[in-house]
């Protein structure tokens, strides 16, 4: 596949400023300064970028609780957003949602969730508005490997397979749900096997490869479009962190994580571009220097803005006022 | 014009089927079949399975997917086969439907119905006969409506329709083929407002569903009898008309709650509360709650008969307090 350089670069830009954002998330939580739960997604930036790049802004798309990097590439405000983890009025929810529920209508990204499995039905929900419209949009289900074991991931695949929804379903296989690794929690090799079980094309991709990522999303994006129906795509990674931020992951073996931390997906594709003489090092360079830059003023913007009015508290109930 | 229950509710579909081409029906055997109860019946013809969706047995899906549906800006009106199921989509209530705005900030409608028949006295025993409407009620952001009336059941669910906020319609089987005046074409009823089905000076009966015809009939008994009892259908359990309650007690000073539900935690309780906390100095008696015993719902019809609230309790109830 021929790769426009423009995109190339795009990748490298969304996964250094995911990694400077979650890194700088992590940082902030230990400090004391983000309450409740943080999944930090630290070597998982290759999935969020590759993926994203294949949606519109128009096409919707259901996250999980691990999920701000894949906020960030669909192009979410990073000051709301950082705004929002800390609970302050101006975030990307007004506060009321925080990291696990954290979700940006206008760019329809139909929320993270905190119950692991409600989002096969919801994003199935949207890629059937999509359909019923009759426009070209299509929807992303993304979720890790443990909650593809929640019953409802069968009724959404079946559904959407039955019905031809426009629908990717993509599993972030990072080897662990919470301290299970998957070999202990999955009946099957992979995650994608299952899709054998509703006739619909199933692949295991490396996912520390931005560029396999995307071309294979594409493929994927690309069948859902032209009414041919979902896909369940597996991406294969490591969660570099504890599942939460304070989990000290005494589960993990050191070697694997050793080993793991070798196929970092930044430096990776940084060697291929400058290889491929697609990037100079000073081009590298500035990228780092544009995520720093944003992420600072995210973490400022997120520090000077006001709490919430304790009226707000009644707020968004219902439409109005009951 | 005349028509049942049943009819009134297919009549209110079918008017915003006809008005709102983003109005659709989903739920299990609701196409051909015309749903477990024949409400739905004849749909299929006159608005086509894209209007008109039969599922698989997949009760996540139907429930899970409405939430995705008309956060993208879709009107589903999802059917449950019956009230006790649930149990099975408890989730997609209790933690998507009604949560999704305020975890949003507000961006997001949740406009869909969902509607369940409640209710014993068919022979169908403990898993297919209960009366859960309070359950939900203790979940803020969602709407409950309960008609007792076929009118009632045609302008509450066409102002469910148009609402933006996740509602709940609950029809009681033993009504489906009772008859009633009901006006034709548009027609809605404000949700939130009680209605005095009957008028009366000396208690107040707070009735809703199938009880209140049970209340009107010993209201009558009653009268015979020297008693005149008032009965108040809040037809909207939340939001509550307290203020209609209130008003009915303090001319009356006495109150009768009758509901099929189970006694504990059944939404009477509440409505005792809210009356003993704001309107205590209009009592001259202690408040009186008629309903269903504390056991699961049995088979056998002597004991069956024996479970659901009665014209005798209720009047027993109403003559205890003079
Ligand atoms: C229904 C439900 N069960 C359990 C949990 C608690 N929980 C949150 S994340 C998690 C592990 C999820 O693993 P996976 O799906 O692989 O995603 P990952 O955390 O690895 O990104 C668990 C058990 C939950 N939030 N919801």
């Amino acid at each position: 596949m021929d790769i426009q350089k423009k995109q190339l670069l795009e990748f490298y830009q969304q996964m250094v400023t995911i990694r400077i954002f979650e890194s700088r998330v992590c940082e902030l939580f230990a400090a004391g300064q983000i309450p409740g739960f943080v999944h930090s997604s630290l070597g998982q930036e290759a999935i969020a970028a590759g993926v994203m790049a294949c949606v519109e802004k128009d096409d919707k798309v259901g996250l999980h609780h691990r999920s701000h990097g894949e906020m960030i590439a669909k192009g979410a405000d990073m000051n709301k957003m950082m705004a929002e983890l800390f609970g302050k009025a101006t975030g990307t929810c007004k506060g009321k949602g925080g990291s696990m529920h954290i979700a940006d209508m206008d760019l329809g990204i139909l929320g993270a969730n905190g119950i692991l499995g409600a989002g096969y039905a919801i994003a199935t929900g949207a890629a059937f508005a999509c359909q019923y419209n009759e426009t070209k949009d299509i929807a992303l289900c993304l979720f890790g490997d443990g909650q593809s074991n929640r019953g409802p991931f069968h009724e959404s695949l079946n559904v959407a397979a039955l019905w031809k929804l426009p629908i990717v379903f993509i599993c972030e296989n990072n080897g662990f749900g919470l301290s299970n690794p998957v070999k202990e929690h999955l009946a099957t090799d992979c995650v994608s096997d299952r899709a054998a079980a509703y006739g619909i094309p199933g692949v295991t991709v490396d996912g520390n490869d931005v560029l396999a990522v995307y071309e294979t999303t594409l493929e994927a994006v690309d069948r859902a479009r032209k009414g041919n129906g979902p896909s369940l795509l597996e991406f294969t990674t490591w969660r570099w962190h504890g599942h939460f931020e304070g989990d000290p992951a005494v589960y993990k073996d050191a070697q694997e994580q050793e080993e793991w931390l070798k196929k970092d997906p930044i430096p990776r594709f940084a060697k291929q571009l400058l290889e491929q003489k697609n990037a100079t090092q000073a081009e590298l360079d500035e990228m780092q220097a544009k995520g720093e830059a944003l992420v600072d003023a995210a973490v400022k913007f997120a520090e000077e803005s006001p709490w919430p009015d304790v009226s707000e508290l009644f707020t968004d109930v219902y439409d109005r006022q009951m | 014009m005349q028509m049942t229950y049943a009819e009134a509710i297919r009549d209110a579909m079918r008017v915003e089927l006809k008005r709102d081409p983003k109005v659709y029906l989903a739920g299990e055997d609701i196409g051909v079949f015309g749903g477990c109860f024949g409400v739905t019946a004849g749909l299929l013809d006159e608005f086509g399975p894209k209007r008109i969706v039969d599922t698989p047995i997949s009760e996540n899906f139907i429930v899970g997917h409405a939430v995705g549906s008309s956060a993208c800006g879709l009107r589903p009106i999802v059917e449950i086969m019956f009230n006790d199921f649930i149990a099975v989509c408890f989730d997609e209530m209790c933690n998507q439907a009604a949560k999704v705005r305020y975890m949003f900030g507000g961006k997001a409608d949740v406009g869909m119905v969902l509607r369940m028949p409640i209710g014993a006295g068919i022979g169908a025993a403990a898993q297919h006969s209960q009366s859960l409407e309070g359950l939900l009620t203790h979940i803020p952001g969602l709407i409950s409506v309960i008609p007792s009336t076929p009118a009632d059941a045609k302008g509450l669910l066409i102002s469910a329709i148009r609402d933006d906020n996740p509602v709940i319609f609950y029809e009681h089987k033993q009504m489906y083929g009772m008859p009633g005046e009901v006006p034709e074409g548009d027609y809605t009823i404000p949700i939130g407002k009680a209605d005095i089905k009957r008028e009366g000076s000396d208690v107040t009966i707070v009735t809703w569903s199938w009880m209140v015809q049970k209340s009107l009939a010993a209201a009558e008994k009653l009268a015979a009898e020297g008693i005149n009892a008032e009965v108040l259908d809040p037809r909207t359990l939340i939001p509550l008309d307290k203020e209609a309650i209130l008003k009915s007690v303090a001319k009356t000073g006495k109150l009768v709650i009758v509901h099929e539900e189970v006694k504990t935690s059944g939404f009477g309780g509440e409505i005792a509360a809210i009356v003993s906390e704001e309107g205590f100095d209009y009592l001259d008696a202690p408040i009186k709650r008629v309903a269903a015993p504390d056991t699961p719902i049995p088979f056998s019809p002597a004991l069956e008969q024996a479970y659901i609230p009665s014209e005798e309790k209720i009047i027993e109830a109403v003559k205890a307090l003079f």
